[in-house]
Protein backbone atom coordinates (compact mmCIF):
# COMPACT_ATOMS: atom_id res chain seq x y z
CA UNK A 1 0.00 0.00 0.00
CA UNK A 2 1.49 3.16 -1.38
CA UNK A 3 0.14 6.35 -1.21
CA UNK A 4 2.18 7.84 -3.73
CA UNK A 5 0.19 5.37 -5.89
CA UNK A 6 -2.91 6.80 -4.61
CA UNK A 7 -1.97 10.93 -4.80
CA UNK A 8 -0.17 10.94 -7.85
CA UNK A 9 0.77 14.26 -9.12
CA UNK A 10 -2.06 14.40 -11.38
CA UNK A 11 -4.87 13.81 -9.04
CA UNK A 12 -3.27 16.26 -6.46
CA UNK A 13 -3.24 18.70 -9.29
CA UNK A 14 -6.38 18.15 -10.15
CA UNK A 15 -7.84 18.73 -6.83
CA UNK A 16 -5.87 21.59 -6.47
CA UNK A 17 -7.15 23.06 -9.72
CA UNK A 18 -10.03 21.35 -10.93
CA UNK A 19 -10.78 22.04 -14.75
CA UNK A 20 -14.19 22.05 -15.76
CA UNK A 21 -15.39 23.39 -12.47
CA UNK A 22 -18.63 25.25 -11.91
CA UNK A 23 -22.25 25.22 -13.30
CA UNK A 24 -23.58 25.71 -17.10
CA UNK A 25 -26.49 27.72 -17.68
CA UNK A 26 -28.58 27.11 -19.09
CA UNK A 27 -28.25 23.47 -19.45
CA UNK A 28 -29.46 20.42 -21.15
CA UNK A 29 -29.77 18.05 -18.20
CA UNK A 30 -28.02 18.10 -14.75
CA UNK A 31 -27.65 15.84 -11.89
CA UNK A 32 -26.77 15.60 -7.78
CA UNK A 33 -24.52 12.94 -6.48
CA UNK A 34 -24.00 12.38 -3.04
CA UNK A 35 -22.02 10.26 -0.95
CA UNK A 36 -23.62 10.11 2.57
CA UNK A 37 -20.41 7.85 3.61
CA UNK A 38 -18.16 10.87 3.65
CA UNK A 39 -20.56 13.54 2.54
CA UNK A 40 -19.25 14.37 -0.50
CA UNK A 41 -21.60 16.25 -3.01
CA UNK A 42 -20.93 16.74 -6.76
CA UNK A 43 -23.74 18.35 -9.21
CA UNK A 44 -22.91 17.66 -13.16
CA UNK A 45 -24.33 19.89 -15.82
CA UNK A 46 -24.06 19.02 -19.35
CA UNK A 47 -25.24 20.65 -22.70
CA UNK A 48 -25.91 18.31 -25.42
CA UNK A 49 -25.28 18.38 -29.57
CA UNK A 50 -27.22 15.56 -30.59
CA UNK A 51 -25.28 12.39 -29.17
CA UNK A 52 -22.66 14.12 -28.06
CA UNK A 53 -21.88 15.70 -24.84
CA UNK A 54 -20.93 19.35 -25.93
CA UNK A 55 -19.75 20.72 -22.53
CA UNK A 56 -20.26 20.21 -18.84
CA UNK A 57 -19.33 21.36 -15.40
CA UNK A 58 -18.87 19.99 -12.14
CA UNK A 59 -19.05 21.73 -8.64
CA UNK A 60 -19.12 20.33 -5.25
CA UNK A 61 -17.62 19.45 -2.19
CA UNK A 62 -15.67 16.12 -1.78
CA UNK A 63 -12.15 14.98 -1.31
CA UNK A 64 -9.01 14.55 -3.34
CA UNK A 65 -10.04 11.74 -5.14
CA UNK A 66 -13.52 12.37 -5.78
CA UNK A 67 -12.63 16.15 -6.86
CA UNK A 68 -9.74 15.09 -9.30
CA UNK A 69 -11.63 12.08 -10.82
CA UNK A 70 -14.66 14.73 -11.32
CA UNK A 71 -12.34 16.92 -12.89
CA UNK A 72 -10.16 14.54 -15.18
CA UNK A 73 -13.69 12.90 -16.31
CA UNK A 74 -14.91 16.10 -17.40
CA UNK A 75 -12.22 16.76 -19.62
CA UNK A 76 -12.54 13.27 -21.24
CA UNK A 77 -15.53 13.18 -22.01
CA UNK A 78 -16.60 16.62 -23.10
CA UNK A 79 -17.29 16.32 -26.81
CA UNK A 80 -17.49 12.43 -26.85
CA UNK A 81 -21.33 10.38 -27.60
CA UNK A 82 -23.06 8.31 -25.31
CA UNK A 83 -22.16 5.43 -26.32
CA UNK A 84 -18.24 6.86 -25.95
CA UNK A 85 -18.76 7.86 -22.56
CA UNK A 86 -20.35 4.17 -21.75
CA UNK A 87 -17.31 2.69 -22.99
CA UNK A 88 -14.85 4.73 -20.77
CA UNK A 89 -17.12 4.35 -17.85
CA UNK A 90 -16.77 0.96 -18.26
CA UNK A 91 -13.18 1.21 -18.50
CA UNK A 92 -12.95 3.39 -15.52
CA UNK A 93 -14.86 0.94 -13.33
CA UNK A 94 -12.68 -1.76 -14.51
CA UNK A 95 -9.41 -0.11 -13.74
CA UNK A 96 -10.83 0.64 -9.92
CA UNK A 97 -12.42 -2.19 -9.03
CA UNK A 98 -10.30 -5.18 -10.37
CA UNK A 99 -6.68 -6.08 -9.40
CA UNK A 100 -5.49 -7.58 -12.92
CA UNK A 101 -6.97 -5.33 -15.23
CA UNK A 102 -4.42 -4.02 -17.39
CA UNK A 103 -4.68 -0.68 -17.72
CA UNK A 104 -6.12 0.63 -20.94
CA UNK A 105 -3.65 2.87 -23.02
CA UNK A 106 -6.49 5.08 -24.29
CA UNK A 107 -7.59 6.21 -21.02
CA UNK A 108 -4.79 8.68 -20.62
CA UNK A 109 -4.74 10.74 -17.58
CA UNK A 110 -7.86 8.73 -16.09
CA UNK A 111 -5.48 6.04 -16.23
CA UNK A 112 -4.07 7.77 -12.94
CA UNK A 113 -6.97 6.44 -10.96
CA UNK A 114 -5.32 2.96 -11.06
CA UNK A 115 -4.24 3.36 -7.64
CA UNK A 116 -7.30 3.82 -5.79
CA UNK A 117 -8.10 -0.26 -6.16
CA UNK A 118 -4.94 -0.62 -3.57
CA UNK A 119 -7.96 1.46 -1.69
CA UNK A 120 -10.85 -0.70 -1.80
CA UNK A 121 -12.99 1.95 0.43
CA UNK A 122 -12.15 4.86 -1.45
CA UNK A 123 -13.77 3.36 -4.99
CA UNK A 124 -16.71 4.81 -4.30
CA UNK A 125 -14.89 8.54 -4.10
CA UNK A 126 -13.79 7.55 -7.74
CA UNK A 127 -16.57 6.47 -9.04
CA UNK A 128 -19.01 8.80 -7.31
CA UNK A 129 -18.99 11.68 -10.70
CA UNK A 130 -19.26 8.94 -13.20
CA UNK A 131 -22.74 7.74 -11.76
CA UNK A 132 -23.85 11.07 -11.10
CA UNK A 133 -22.93 12.48 -15.43
CA UNK A 134 -24.42 8.78 -15.84
CA UNK A 135 -28.18 9.99 -14.32
CA UNK A 136 -28.18 13.55 -16.37
CA UNK A 137 -27.30 11.68 -19.07
CA UNK A 138 -30.44 9.39 -18.51
CA UNK A 139 -33.12 12.26 -17.43
CA UNK A 140 -31.55 13.45 -20.51
CA UNK A 141 -32.61 10.75 -22.61
CA UNK A 142 -36.27 10.39 -20.23
CA UNK A 143 -36.69 13.49 -21.61
CA UNK A 144 -35.94 13.11 -24.86
CA UNK A 145 -38.09 10.02 -24.77
CA UNK A 146 -40.80 12.01 -23.38
CA UNK A 147 -41.30 15.00 -25.93
CA UNK B 1 -12.05 18.93 36.03
CA UNK B 2 -11.72 16.54 38.72
CA UNK B 3 -8.59 15.23 37.39
CA UNK B 4 -6.24 13.95 40.58
CA UNK B 5 -2.54 14.02 39.94
CA UNK B 6 -2.06 11.40 42.28
CA UNK B 7 -4.31 8.97 40.61
CA UNK B 8 -3.03 9.68 37.37
CA UNK B 9 0.59 8.75 39.53
CA UNK B 10 -0.80 5.13 40.20
CA UNK B 11 -1.91 4.84 36.65
CA UNK B 12 -0.36 1.63 35.06
CA UNK B 13 -1.01 2.68 31.58
CA UNK B 14 2.11 0.44 29.93
CA UNK B 15 0.28 -2.43 31.88
CA UNK B 16 -3.27 -1.21 30.68
CA UNK B 17 -2.37 -1.51 26.66
CA UNK B 18 -0.49 -4.79 27.41
CA UNK B 19 -4.16 -6.04 28.77
CA UNK B 20 -5.12 -5.23 25.28
CA UNK B 21 -3.51 -7.71 22.96
CA UNK B 22 -5.03 -5.61 19.56
CA UNK B 23 -3.04 -2.93 20.58
CA UNK B 24 0.08 -4.78 19.84
CA UNK B 25 -0.58 -5.96 16.31
CA UNK B 26 0.82 -4.04 13.30
CA UNK B 27 -1.36 -1.90 10.50
CA UNK B 28 0.05 -2.00 7.00
CA UNK B 29 3.35 -2.57 8.68
CA UNK B 30 3.34 0.12 11.37
CA UNK B 31 2.02 -0.04 15.01
CA UNK B 32 -1.52 0.27 15.00
CA UNK B 33 -2.31 3.56 16.92
CA UNK B 34 -5.68 3.16 17.65
CA UNK B 35 -7.90 6.42 18.24
CA UNK B 36 -11.12 5.34 17.28
CA UNK B 37 -12.41 4.23 20.83
CA UNK B 38 -15.42 6.43 20.85
CA UNK B 39 -16.84 4.21 17.39
CA UNK B 40 -16.20 0.80 19.46
CA UNK B 41 -13.47 0.22 22.27
CA UNK B 42 -11.17 -2.44 22.07
CA UNK B 43 -11.50 -5.68 24.25
CA UNK B 44 -8.93 -6.34 27.27
CA UNK B 45 -8.16 -9.72 27.79
CA UNK B 46 -10.28 -10.67 31.01
CA UNK B 47 -13.33 -9.96 29.04
CA UNK B 48 -12.16 -12.33 26.02
CA UNK B 49 -11.72 -14.99 28.38
CA UNK B 50 -14.64 -14.25 30.01
CA UNK B 51 -16.64 -15.27 26.57
CA UNK B 52 -14.44 -17.44 25.54
CA UNK B 53 -14.96 -19.70 29.30
CA UNK B 54 -18.52 -19.07 28.80
CA UNK B 55 -18.73 -20.58 25.53
CA UNK B 56 -16.72 -23.29 25.87
CA UNK B 57 -18.18 -24.71 29.34
CA UNK B 58 -21.33 -23.23 30.70
CA UNK B 59 -23.48 -22.85 27.68
CA UNK B 60 -27.05 -23.64 27.51
CA UNK B 61 -30.21 -21.48 26.92
CA UNK B 62 -30.84 -19.31 29.70
CA UNK B 63 -34.61 -19.37 32.54
CA UNK B 64 -35.36 -22.63 30.66
CA UNK B 65 -34.11 -26.00 31.52
CA UNK B 66 -33.32 -27.47 34.82
CA UNK B 67 -30.01 -29.46 33.50
CA UNK B 68 -26.86 -28.09 35.20
CA UNK B 69 -25.57 -25.86 32.04
CA UNK B 70 -28.74 -23.89 31.95
CA UNK B 71 -28.67 -23.16 35.62
CA UNK B 72 -24.86 -21.77 34.83
CA UNK B 73 -25.84 -20.12 31.86
CA UNK B 74 -28.72 -18.51 34.06
CA UNK B 75 -26.45 -17.63 37.01
CA UNK B 76 -23.84 -16.04 34.81
CA UNK B 77 -26.37 -13.85 32.88
CA UNK B 78 -28.02 -12.53 35.90
CA UNK B 79 -24.64 -12.35 37.92
CA UNK B 80 -23.99 -9.96 34.48
CA UNK B 81 -27.62 -8.12 34.96
CA UNK B 82 -26.19 -7.49 39.04
CA UNK B 83 -23.23 -5.96 37.67
CA UNK B 84 -24.65 -3.66 35.32
CA UNK B 85 -26.90 -2.46 38.05
CA UNK B 86 -24.41 -1.84 40.86
CA UNK B 87 -21.77 -0.23 37.98
CA UNK B 88 -24.52 2.65 37.72
CA UNK B 89 -26.25 2.28 40.88
CA UNK B 90 -29.74 1.51 39.71
CA UNK B 91 -32.02 1.02 42.12
CA UNK B 92 -33.17 -2.89 40.76
CA UNK B 93 -32.07 -5.68 38.75
CA UNK B 94 -35.70 -5.28 37.43
CA UNK B 95 -35.05 -1.46 36.04
CA UNK B 96 -31.36 -3.45 34.20
CA UNK B 97 -33.00 -4.58 31.13
CA UNK B 98 -30.59 -5.85 28.22
CA UNK B 99 -31.35 -5.07 24.35
CA UNK B 100 -28.80 -5.28 21.45
CA UNK B 101 -27.21 -1.80 22.09
CA UNK B 102 -28.12 1.99 22.85
CA UNK B 103 -30.00 2.33 19.72
CA UNK B 104 -32.24 -0.77 20.70
CA UNK B 105 -32.80 0.94 24.19
CA UNK B 106 -33.82 4.42 22.73
CA UNK B 107 -36.07 2.27 20.08
CA UNK B 108 -37.60 0.64 22.69
CA UNK B 109 -38.77 4.01 24.49
CA UNK B 110 -40.24 5.46 21.35
CA UNK B 111 -42.24 2.36 20.59
CA UNK B 112 -43.25 1.07 23.91
CA UNK B 113 -43.35 4.11 26.26
CA UNK B 114 -43.77 7.24 23.58
CA UNK B 115 -45.98 5.86 21.11
CA UNK B 116 -48.98 4.81 23.15
CA UNK B 117 -48.28 8.40 25.05
CA UNK B 118 -47.82 10.77 22.67
CA UNK B 119 -50.37 12.82 20.81
CA UNK B 120 -50.92 14.64 18.06
CA UNK B 121 -48.64 18.15 18.55
CA UNK B 122 -47.45 16.63 22.03
CA UNK B 123 -43.22 17.92 21.81
CA UNK B 124 -39.89 15.37 21.53
CA UNK B 125 -37.51 17.81 22.69
CA UNK B 126 -33.74 16.86 21.64
CA UNK B 127 -31.17 18.39 21.67
CA UNK B 128 -28.78 19.96 17.80
CA UNK B 129 -25.53 17.95 19.06
CA UNK B 130 -27.62 13.93 19.17
CA UNK B 131 -26.08 10.90 17.53
CA UNK B 132 -28.58 9.67 14.75
CA UNK B 133 -29.77 6.91 16.84
CA UNK B 134 -31.09 9.72 19.23
CA UNK B 135 -32.77 11.33 16.48
CA UNK B 136 -34.59 8.55 14.29
CA UNK B 137 -36.70 6.94 16.66
CA UNK B 138 -38.18 9.68 17.68
CA UNK B 139 -38.78 10.72 13.97
CA UNK B 140 -40.45 7.68 13.76
CA UNK B 141 -42.90 7.82 16.48
CA UNK B 142 -43.78 11.30 15.74
CA UNK B 143 -44.56 10.37 12.42
CA UNK B 144 -46.77 7.40 14.29
CA UNK B 145 -48.22 9.95 16.55
CA UNK B 146 -48.61 13.56 15.13
CA UNK B 147 -46.08 14.85 17.74
CA UNK B 148 -43.33 17.05 16.54
CA UNK B 149 -39.67 16.48 17.10
CA UNK B 150 -37.48 19.89 18.43
CA UNK B 151 -34.50 20.48 18.89
CA UNK B 152 -32.43 22.96 21.65
CA UNK B 153 -29.87 24.49 19.91
CA UNK B 154 -26.11 24.97 20.47
CA UNK B 155 -23.89 27.31 20.45
CA UNK B 156 -20.30 27.96 18.08
CA UNK B 157 -18.72 25.76 20.98
CA UNK B 158 -20.72 23.18 20.80
CA UNK B 159 -22.26 23.84 24.55
CA UNK B 160 -26.15 23.22 24.77
CA UNK B 161 -26.98 25.92 27.48
CA UNK B 162 -29.48 25.33 30.26
CA UNK B 163 -30.83 29.13 29.12
CA UNK B 164 -31.13 27.30 25.87
CA UNK B 165 -32.84 24.47 26.82
CA UNK B 166 -35.14 26.44 29.12
CA UNK B 167 -36.65 28.62 26.52
CA UNK B 168 -36.83 25.35 24.54
CA UNK B 169 -39.07 23.48 26.66
CA UNK B 170 -42.50 23.92 26.20
CA UNK B 171 -46.39 23.29 27.56
CA UNK B 172 -46.36 20.35 25.04
CA UNK B 173 -43.03 19.15 25.95
CA UNK B 174 -43.77 15.50 27.10
CA UNK B 175 -39.86 14.26 26.50
CA UNK B 176 -36.92 15.15 26.64
CA UNK B 177 -34.06 12.91 25.26
CA UNK B 178 -30.40 13.96 24.96
CA UNK B 179 -26.93 12.68 25.22
CA UNK B 180 -24.59 12.87 28.19
CA UNK B 181 -21.65 13.05 26.22
CA UNK B 182 -21.60 14.38 22.49
CA UNK B 183 -19.83 11.46 20.07
CA UNK B 184 -19.04 13.85 17.28
CA UNK B 185 -17.80 16.75 19.79
CA UNK B 186 -16.99 15.59 23.40
CA UNK B 187 -19.53 18.11 24.98
CA UNK B 188 -20.32 16.56 28.37
CA UNK B 189 -23.94 17.78 28.71
CA UNK B 190 -25.19 19.24 32.12
CA UNK B 191 -27.91 16.44 32.40
CA UNK B 192 -28.59 16.95 36.73
CA UNK B 193 -29.88 20.33 35.48
CA UNK B 194 -31.85 19.21 32.43
CA UNK B 195 -33.04 16.63 34.26
CA UNK B 196 -34.31 18.32 36.95
CA UNK B 197 -35.81 21.06 34.44
CA UNK B 198 -37.35 18.49 32.57
CA UNK B 199 -39.17 17.21 35.55
CA UNK B 200 -39.91 20.25 37.07
CA UNK B 201 -41.78 20.74 33.90
CA UNK B 202 -43.71 17.32 33.92
CA UNK B 203 -41.55 15.92 31.18
CA UNK B 204 -39.83 11.89 30.81
CA UNK B 205 -36.20 11.94 30.77
CA UNK B 206 -34.24 10.20 28.12
CA UNK B 207 -30.44 10.01 28.38
CA UNK B 208 -28.01 8.50 25.82
CA UNK B 209 -25.28 7.52 28.02
CA UNK B 210 -23.57 5.66 25.22
CA UNK B 211 -20.26 7.72 25.02
CA UNK B 212 -20.26 8.10 29.05
CA UNK B 213 -20.49 5.06 30.94
CA UNK B 214 -16.93 3.84 29.92
CA UNK B 215 -15.73 7.39 30.87
CA UNK B 216 -17.17 9.19 33.69
CA UNK B 217 -18.57 7.51 36.65
CA UNK B 218 -22.78 7.86 36.24
CA UNK B 219 -24.75 7.44 38.94
CA UNK B 220 -28.44 6.81 38.10
CA UNK B 221 -29.43 7.21 41.75
CA UNK B 222 -28.41 10.95 41.54
CA UNK B 223 -29.07 11.49 37.97
CA UNK B 224 -32.70 10.47 38.69
CA UNK B 225 -33.89 10.31 34.90
CA UNK B 226 -36.20 8.04 33.98
CA UNK B 227 -34.52 6.38 30.80
CA UNK B 228 -30.78 5.52 30.89
CA UNK B 229 -29.15 3.62 27.35
CA UNK B 230 -25.31 2.36 26.72
CA UNK B 231 -23.55 -0.02 24.89
CA UNK B 232 -21.37 -2.72 25.83
CA UNK B 233 -18.74 -2.30 23.13
CA UNK B 234 -17.93 0.91 23.90
CA UNK B 235 -17.00 0.04 27.12
CA UNK B 236 -14.24 -2.68 26.86
CA UNK B 237 -17.28 -5.09 26.10
CA UNK B 238 -18.68 -7.01 22.97
CA UNK B 239 -20.88 -6.08 20.20
CA UNK B 240 -24.20 -6.41 20.28
CA UNK B 241 -25.66 -6.28 23.83
CA UNK B 242 -26.22 -3.06 25.79
CA UNK B 243 -28.57 -2.12 28.43
CA UNK B 244 -31.95 0.06 29.22
CA UNK B 245 -32.11 1.14 32.48
CA UNK B 246 -35.62 2.93 33.29
CA UNK B 247 -37.58 4.09 36.29
CA UNK B 248 -39.60 0.80 37.42
CA UNK B 249 -43.26 2.54 37.70
CA UNK B 250 -42.89 3.43 34.05
CA UNK B 251 -41.48 0.48 32.92
CA UNK B 252 -44.40 -1.84 35.00
CA UNK B 253 -46.86 0.31 32.41
CA UNK B 254 -45.11 -0.02 29.63
CA UNK B 255 -46.44 -2.51 27.09
CA UNK B 256 -44.28 -5.08 25.83
CA UNK B 257 -42.08 -3.85 22.79
CA UNK B 258 -41.19 -7.64 21.16
CA UNK B 259 -43.34 -10.17 21.64
CA UNK B 260 -41.80 -14.07 21.91
CA UNK B 261 -40.73 -16.35 24.93
CA UNK B 262 -38.87 -15.44 27.52
CA UNK B 263 -41.26 -12.56 27.80
CA UNK B 264 -44.69 -14.25 29.22
CA UNK B 265 -45.67 -16.39 31.76
CA UNK B 266 -48.48 -18.09 30.49
CA UNK B 267 -49.14 -18.24 26.80
CA UNK B 268 -52.80 -19.62 25.18
CA UNK B 269 -54.67 -18.61 22.09
CA UNK B 270 -56.77 -17.01 23.92
CA UNK B 271 -54.98 -14.86 26.67
CA UNK B 272 -51.05 -14.72 27.55
CA UNK B 273 -50.08 -12.60 30.70
CA UNK B 274 -46.51 -10.83 30.71
CA UNK B 275 -43.56 -11.61 32.34
CA UNK B 276 -42.36 -9.69 35.26
CA UNK B 277 -39.44 -6.71 34.85
CA UNK B 278 -37.16 -7.02 33.34
CA UNK B 279 -38.51 -10.23 31.12
CA UNK B 280 -41.22 -8.47 29.58
CA UNK B 281 -38.86 -6.36 27.54
CA UNK B 282 -36.33 -9.41 26.34
CA UNK B 283 -38.20 -11.40 24.41
CA UNK B 284 -36.00 -14.14 22.61
CA UNK B 285 -33.18 -15.87 23.54
CA UNK B 286 -30.68 -12.90 24.51
CA UNK B 287 -27.29 -12.32 23.91
CA UNK B 288 -25.83 -14.37 26.72
CA UNK B 289 -22.05 -14.13 25.69
CA UNK B 290 -22.47 -10.53 25.31
CA UNK B 291 -23.86 -10.04 28.86
CA UNK B 292 -21.07 -12.37 30.43
CA UNK B 293 -18.79 -10.06 28.34
CA UNK B 294 -19.96 -6.49 29.99
CA UNK B 295 -20.19 -7.92 33.03
CA UNK B 296 -16.70 -8.70 32.71
CA UNK B 297 -15.71 -5.60 30.97
CA UNK B 298 -17.02 -3.69 34.62
CA UNK B 299 -15.24 -5.94 36.59
CA UNK B 300 -12.09 -5.02 34.67
CA UNK B 301 -13.30 -0.70 34.68
CA UNK B 302 -13.91 -0.86 38.30
CA UNK B 303 -10.56 -2.74 38.91
CA UNK B 304 -8.71 0.01 37.51
CA UNK B 305 -11.36 2.43 38.57
CA UNK B 306 -13.53 4.39 36.55
CA UNK B 307 -12.32 7.74 38.03
CA UNK B 308 -8.87 6.87 37.53
CA UNK B 309 -9.67 5.99 33.93
CA UNK B 310 -11.69 9.74 33.67
CA UNK B 311 -8.34 11.18 35.12
CA UNK B 312 -6.07 9.50 32.56
CA UNK B 313 -7.92 10.29 29.74
CA UNK B 314 -8.95 13.85 30.64
CA UNK B 315 -4.99 14.27 31.04
CA UNK B 316 -4.90 12.97 27.24
CA UNK B 317 -7.10 15.14 25.95
CA UNK B 318 -5.60 18.21 27.72
CA UNK B 319 -2.25 16.89 25.96
CA UNK B 320 -3.86 16.43 22.38
CA UNK B 321 -5.58 19.45 22.46
CA UNK B 322 -2.36 21.31 23.25
CA UNK B 323 -0.33 19.57 20.57
CA UNK B 324 -2.80 19.70 18.40
CA UNK B 325 -3.80 23.47 18.13
CA UNK B 326 -0.17 23.85 17.07
CA UNK B 327 -0.30 21.55 14.19
CA UNK B 328 -0.66 24.43 11.51
CA UNK B 329 -4.00 24.71 9.45
CA UNK B 330 -6.04 22.36 12.00
CA UNK B 331 -9.22 23.32 13.21
CA UNK B 332 -10.60 22.07 16.61
CA UNK B 333 -14.55 21.21 16.18
CA UNK B 334 -16.25 21.25 19.59
CA UNK B 335 -14.37 23.57 22.08
CA UNK B 336 -16.67 23.14 25.27
CA UNK B 337 -15.17 23.56 28.39
CA UNK B 338 -16.42 20.29 29.68
CA UNK B 339 -15.44 17.89 27.18
CA UNK B 340 -15.06 14.14 26.98
CA UNK B 341 -11.29 12.75 25.25
CA UNK B 342 -12.90 13.34 22.04
CA UNK B 343 -11.62 15.56 19.43
CA UNK B 344 -13.04 16.30 16.09
CA UNK B 345 -11.47 18.17 14.12
CA UNK B 346 -10.39 19.48 10.41
CA UNK B 347 -6.83 20.26 8.38
CA UNK B 348 -7.39 22.91 6.22
CA UNK B 349 -6.63 22.32 2.60
CA UNK B 350 -7.61 18.18 3.16
CA UNK B 351 -10.54 16.78 3.15
CA UNK B 352 -10.80 14.41 5.83
CA UNK B 353 -11.51 11.32 3.86
CA UNK B 354 -8.04 11.88 2.26
CA UNK B 355 -6.86 12.39 6.08
CA UNK B 356 -8.07 9.02 7.25
CA UNK B 357 -6.49 7.20 4.36
CA UNK B 358 -3.30 8.87 5.06
CA UNK B 359 -3.71 8.13 8.64
CA UNK B 360 -4.20 5.05 8.22
CA UNK B 361 -1.43 4.51 5.62
CA UNK B 362 1.00 5.32 9.00
CA UNK B 363 -0.99 2.83 11.36
CA UNK B 364 -3.17 5.59 13.14
CA UNK B 365 -6.65 4.79 13.00
CA UNK B 366 -8.92 7.78 13.24
CA UNK B 367 -12.57 7.78 12.72
CA UNK B 368 -13.25 10.18 9.81
CA UNK B 369 -16.98 11.43 8.20
CA UNK B 370 -20.07 12.78 9.86
CA UNK B 371 -20.12 10.20 12.97
CA UNK B 372 -23.63 9.60 12.70
CA UNK B 373 -24.28 13.33 13.62
CA UNK B 374 -24.73 15.13 10.33
CA UNK B 375 -27.04 17.84 12.10
CA UNK B 376 -23.68 18.82 13.60
CA UNK B 377 -21.84 18.77 10.66
CA UNK B 378 -24.50 20.97 8.94
CA UNK B 379 -24.18 22.94 12.24
CA UNK B 380 -20.25 23.60 11.75
CA UNK B 381 -20.79 23.53 7.74
CA UNK B 382 -18.19 20.88 7.33
CA UNK B 383 -19.11 17.73 5.27
CA UNK B 384 -17.03 15.62 7.70
CA UNK B 385 -14.56 15.73 10.46
CA UNK B 386 -11.58 13.54 11.56
CA UNK B 387 -12.21 12.59 15.33
CA UNK B 388 -9.44 11.39 17.92
CA UNK B 389 -11.28 9.30 20.66
CA UNK B 390 -9.07 8.25 23.74
CA UNK B 391 -9.94 5.23 26.39
CA UNK B 392 -8.27 3.90 29.34
CA UNK B 393 -4.86 2.22 27.20
CA UNK B 394 -4.32 5.53 25.02
CA UNK B 395 -0.91 6.31 25.40
CA UNK B 396 0.77 9.70 25.41
CA UNK B 397 3.01 8.71 22.38
CA UNK B 398 -0.63 7.98 20.45
CA UNK B 399 -0.86 11.45 20.41
CA UNK B 400 2.74 11.83 18.81
CA UNK B 401 2.11 9.40 16.68
CA UNK B 402 -1.12 11.54 15.56
CA UNK B 403 0.79 14.66 15.11
CA UNK B 404 3.80 12.93 12.75
CA UNK B 405 0.96 11.35 10.94
CA UNK B 406 -0.70 14.69 10.58
CA UNK B 407 2.74 16.23 8.95
CA UNK B 408 2.84 13.41 6.81
CA UNK B 409 -0.08 14.31 5.60
CA UNK B 410 0.61 17.99 4.89
CA UNK B 411 3.52 16.61 3.31
CA UNK B 412 1.38 14.29 0.54
CA UNK B 413 -0.64 17.49 -0.16
CA UNK B 414 2.36 20.00 -0.13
Amino acid sequence: MDLKDLYREVILDHNKSPRLFGRLDPADSSADGHNPLCGDRLHVSLRLDGDRVSDLRFDGKGCAISVASASMMCEAVKGKSRGEISRLFHEVHEVLTKHDTAVPEDLGKLAALSGVREFPVRVKCASLCWHTLNAALERSAATVQTE
Amino acid sequence: MSANPKAVDHYDIDGVWRDFPILAREVHGRPLVFLDSAASSQRPRPVIDAVDTYEKLHHANVHRGVHQLSQEATSMFEHARERVRAFVNAASTREVIFTRGTTESINLVAQSYARSRLTPGDEILLTALEHHANIVPWQLVAEQTGAVVRAVPMDKRGVVSLEAFTASLGPRTRIVACAHVSNALGTVLPVHEITRLAHAHGAVVLLDGAQAVPHQRVDLAKLDCDFYAFSAHKMYGPTGIGVLVGRESLLDAMPPWQGGGDMILTVSFEKTTYNTLPFKFEAGTPNISGAVGLGAAIDYIEKLGIDRIHAHEQRLLAIATDKLARVPGLNIIGTAPDKAAVISFTLDGIHPHDLGTILDAEGVAVRTGHHCAMPVMEFFDVPATARASFACYSRESDIDALVDALARAREVFS
